[in-house]
């Protein structure tokens, strides 16, 4: 019929899955976030010359709720992991998180009683990247590879199935009820 | 070498103008004299210093940790005259277990914030403070990290 003729380069197949990825990966938007030195080479990727625009993440919200990434960018000092923490558990899910630098990833220079040894003792990190500061080449690089790691995520066909959460099993919302 | 001046001849006056049984060693390092005063006479040598001698600012409260000699602190102020451009280090030792030293709030209020920081990371306590408690650590803080026998790296800093 004319119609198969009309839609055959207008219509793709693809799994629900890969197409979701597809969604997530292409416009990740990061959380207005900047701790230290690394937030400045933060500040370069977003602007004219690096340009993170490019990727789909050039809107970096100012409110955690309207976010699903976090750079950790710079030093953690043990006063600052509340708010870190917070932030995070602010975010919606599904939510990514890169730790950027030396500092982010395991403490850095500072062997010190003031400052976090790594961020991912507090948060689970997708993507580490290293330097003092990261080039805001190797944040994209990093950027990049977790767009890789987003189009790979399983979350609907991996091997214990999707995660299903039952409303009535919350703790949280039978207090509600209650 | 160096030549007197106007700012280190009116310091000289000063260190010579206090009270002999309140300071127990005067010296100069580079131009700028330091005295070491009793901690019992220490109120009054400050209020001297602030109402007689002009040094309305105190510039800095700190503390050096001698461990493990005993006296094991000494309190360290800046005070600053602004009408002769002098600066003047006044140091005490502190005794006691907790160190303490009376509090200089009466005479700057911006002894209040200095001494808090003190408190804070060598914990010192200063006796008449309105508000001891830590400035920049967490208030759940355990220790005091400016002191040589605290370790450098925090005592968990391998702990995963």
């Amino acid at each position: 019929m004319g119609l198969e003729q009309q839609i055959r380069s207008q219509i793709l197949t693809s799994t629900l899955e890969k197409f979701v990825n597809w969604a997530r990966k292409s416009s990740v938007w990061p959380a207005t976030f900047g701790l230290a030195c690394c937030a400045i080479e933060m500040i370069c990727t977003a602007a004219n010359r690096f340009d993170i625009a490019r990727f789909g993440m050039e809107a970096f919200r100012a409110s955690p709720r309207q976010a699903d990434l976090m750079i950790v960018a710079g030093t953690v000092t043990k006063k600052m992991v509340p708010a870190v923490v917070r932030i995070y558990e602010q975010m919606p899910e599904p939510k990514w998180v890169i730790a950027m630098g030396a500092c982010a990833s395991s403490g850095g220079i500072f062997r010190s009683y003031a400052v976090v040894q790594g961020i991912d003792r507090y948060l689970p990190v997708d993507v580490y990247v290293p330097g003092c500061p990261p080039r805001p080449e190797a944040l994209l690089y990093g950027i990049l590879k977790l767009h890789e790691k987003i189009l790979r995520d399983p979350f609907l066909t991996r091997k214990e199935g999707p995660v299903v959460v039952d409303p009535q099993e919350v703790p949280a919302l039978q207090e509600v009820r209650a | 070498m160096s030549v007197p001046t106007a700012k280190t001849a009116y310091v000289e006056e000063v260190v010579e103008g206090l009270p002999a049984g309140a300071v127990t060693q005067r010296e100069s390092f580079r131009d700028q004299w330091a005295v070491t005063v009793r901690r019992d006479a220490l109120v009054e040598v400050m209020e001297a210093l602030r109402d007689r001698w002009g040094f309305r600012y105190l510039v800095d409260v700190t503390a050096v940790d001698f461990h493990p000699r005993n006296p094991r602190f000494q309190v360290v102020y800046h005070l600053w005259c602004h009408e002769r451009n002098a600066l003047l280090r006044v140091k005490t030792w502190v005794e006691g277990d907790p160190p303490s030293v009376p509090s200089m709030t009466a005479l700057w209020s911006t002894a209040n914030w200095h001494e808090r920081e003190c408190f804070d990371l060598f914990g010192i306590l200063f006796d008449g403070h309105p508000d001891l408690r830590r400035i920049l650590l967490p208030q759940s803080w355990e220790g005091h990290p400016l002191r040589k026998d605290y370790p450098t790296e925090g005592p968990d800093w391998d702990v995963d």
